[in-house]
C-alpha cells in the first residue's frame, strides 16, 4: 500500500485528511514522553508552568530509547504501550497537542478527545526498535534528564513508518481490524464467545 | 564437588543478557516467515515483515530488538555437586546483569515500585529462581522480560467444578483482553495447577520450551493446539490491528494441586520470543 508523506508540526487541515488503515511517512520534529514525563507534564500544566516544548501542533511519541552505542544518534527507540498515557492525553490535545505515535488502543476518553479536538492516533510496530533507530537523524535531551530513559527529547525523524490507528473522526483501526478477522461462530470449536 | 567460579557466572550472565537482546532465536524467525505466509490481512504481513526486517537490523548491527530490554529473569538449575567459589551465586548473576546491560548499551528499566520510583540504575535485581537438580552442571536461562506483555499476564484460582472449559475460558479472556498491547503474535505460557505462586511460576517457565515442541502429555498437547486454534479465531492479529496470527504456540505446564483448587496463571510473551542459556 501506499505511503502518504507527512512533517511536523501537523496542521489541522492535514490531520483532516488522514484515515484510518493510512500509511503514512512521518518526518520532521517528534516529543519523547512516557509515564513518568507525562505525569511531569501535567503538573506543569496544573501549575502553569512553561512547558518544555510548544504543544501546538506538535506531535508526541511514546517511546522510552535505549543507550546510543558509541557511533550511533540513538539505541533501539521503538514505541511503548499508549494506554497508561491515556489519563493524561485529553488534557494535551485541549492544549494543542496534534499527534501521537505509541501501540496499542486508546480510552473512549482519549477517543472522544482525539475527534474533538480533530487530532491523530499514529501505531508505530511495537518491537521493532532497532529498525526504528534508522529513522531517527538527531536526539536531544531537552527536560527532565534525571528520568533516564524516561527523559522528554527533541528527536528528528525521517520517513518513519507509521500507521494511523484512530483518525480525527474517531474512526478505529483496533475495533475494526479485530472485527473484520474475528471468526464467526461457526468457524471455530465454539468453546469461547467473547463479549 | 565440582566447583564453578562466581566471575565465569558474571561473565556468562552477562553475554546472555546481550545476546538475548540482539537476536531472535532460528525457531522464532521460522515462526515468523511461516505466520506471513499464513497471516490474512495485508497490513498484518506488513507488520510481520518488518519483525524480519528489525531482527535482520538488530543482529547485524547489534541493536537491541526492541528498546524495552526487559526485567532480567533467570533460571538457574544447579547440580547437587556444584559449589560456586569465589563469591554468592545470586551476587554474581546480578553482577553480570549489570555489567551485561551497561556494556551492551540496554535499556535499563528497573524501579523502585512505589513513588518516586526511582531507577536502580543497572538493571538489577534481577529476578531469579533457582532449582537444584541431581548431578555436577549448572544451567542458566536469561529471559529478559518486557513490560508490555508481562503487564498482561494473570492468574486466578477457579473452583475445580470450572474444570478443563474454566480453564480455556481463561487463558481465552486474557489474551482476548490484553489485546494489542503484549506485541503480538505472542507465545502463550500457561501454568495450571500447584497453588497461586507455582502457576504464575510454571506460566512462565512453560516460555522456555523450544518453540514448536508440543507437550508429552497428548491430552495436554491437544489442549494446547485447541487453545492455538481459538486464540487465532479472536481477530487481534499482528499488533493487534487485526488478523489471523495471534498467538504462534501455547505452552502449558500443570502439576497436581490441591483438592479444592484449580490455580490457572497466564503469562504472555510477546514476538520478542528472546532467552538464551548455557550450560557450565
Amino acid at each position: 500500500m501506499n505511503s502518504l508523506r507527512l512533517s511536523t508540526p501537523l496542521t489541522d487541515e492535514e490531520v483532516s485528511r488522514l484515515r484510518a488503515g493510512d500509511r503514512i511517512l512521518l518526518s520532521g520534529i517528534v516529543y519523547t514522553a512516557r509515564d513518568a514525563a507525562h505525569q511531569r507534564l501535567a503538573a506543569a500544566l496544573a501549575e502553569g508552568t512553561e512547558l518544555p516544548f510548544e504543544l501546538q501542533g506538535a506531535v508526541i511519541y511514546y517511546v522510552g530509547p535505549c543507550p546510543a552505542p558509541p557511533g550511533a544518534i540513538i539505541g533501539s527507540a521503538g514505541p511503548t504501550t499508549s494506554k497508561r498515557m491515556d489519563p493524561f492525553t485529553p488534557l494535551l490535545l485541549a492544549r494543542g497537542l496534534k499527534g501521537m505515535i505509541g501501540k496499542g488502543p486508546r480510552s473512549p476518553e482519549v477517543v472522544a478527545a482525539i475527534q474533538r479536538h480533530r487530532a491523530v492516533y499514529l501505531a508505530a510496530v511495537g518491537g521493532v526498535g532497532a529498525l526504528i533507530s534508522s529513522y531517527i537523524r538527531s536526539q536531544e535531551i531537552i527536560a527532565y534528564p534525571e528520568l533516564g530513559p524516561e527523559a522528554v527529547r527533541r528527536l528528528e525523524i525521517a520517513d518513519f513508518p507509521v500507521i494511523v490507528a484512530i483518525d480525527s473522526q474517531g474512526r478505529d483501526l483496533y475495533q475494526t481490524g479485530r472485527l473484520a478477522y474475528r471468526c464467526q461462530s461457526g468457524e471455530r470449536g465454539g468453546t469461547y464467545e467473547s463479549k | 564437588m565440582r566447583e564453578i567460579p562466581a566471575e565465569l557466572v558474571a561473565t556468562e550472565v552477562a553475554r546472555l543478557c546481550q545476546e538475548a537482546n540482539y537476536t531472535l532465536g532460528a525457531e522464532m524467525l521460522s515462526a515468523l516467515q511461516a505466520a506471513k505466509q499464513q497471516e490474512q490481512s495485508p497490513l498484518g504481513q506488513e507488520i510481520l515483515g518488518l519483525l524480519l526486517e528489525n531482527a535482520q537490523v538488530a543482529a547485524d548491527r547489534r541493536l537491541p530488538l526492541c528498546q524495552d530490554t526487559g526485567l532480567a529473569v533467570v533460571f538457574v538449575e544447579i547440580g547437587q555437586e556444584v559449589q560456586i567459589i569465589g563469591g554468592g551465586l545470586t551476587e554474581a548473576i546480578n553482577r553480570g546483569v549489570r555489567q551485561g546491560y551497561r556494556e551492551g548499551y540496554l535499556r535499563c528499566s528497573v524501579v523502585s515500585p512505589l513513588e518516586p520510583r526511582v531507577n536502580t540504575g543497572d538493571n538489577t535485581p534481577a529476578v531469579i529462581w533457582y532449582d537444584l537438580v541431581p548431578g555436577s552442571r549448572l544451567r542458566i536461562v536469561v529471559m529478559p522480560k518486557g513490560g508490555g506483555s508481562e503487564n498482561m499476564g494473570a492468574a486466578v484460582m477457579l473452583e475445580p467444578s470450572a474444570g478443563q472449559a474454566g480453564v480455556c475460558r481463561f487463558v481465552l479472556e486474557t489474551v482476548d483482553r490484553a489485546g494489542a498491547n503484549p506485541c503480538p503474535p505472542l507465545v502463550v505460557g500457561v501454568g495450571i495447577g500447584g497453588n497461586l505462586e507455582k502457576a504464575a511460576y510454571l506460566a512462565k517457565h512453560a516460555l522456555l520450551r523450544p518453540l514448536g515442541n508440543a507437550h508429552p502429555d497428548p491430552a495436554i498437547a491437544r489442549l494446547e493446539r485447541e487453545l492455538l486454534t481459538e486464540i487465532n479465531c479472536l481477530g487481534i492479529g499482528p499488533q493487534g490491528l487485526g488478523g489471523r496470527v495471534t498467538a504462534l504456540a501455547v505452552h502449558i505446564e500443570t502439576v497436581p494441586t490441591h483438592i479444592a483448587s484449580l490455580p490457572v496463571a497466564v503469562n504472555l510473551s510477546c514476538h520478542c520470543f528472546r532467552h538464551r542459556e548455557v550450560e557450565l
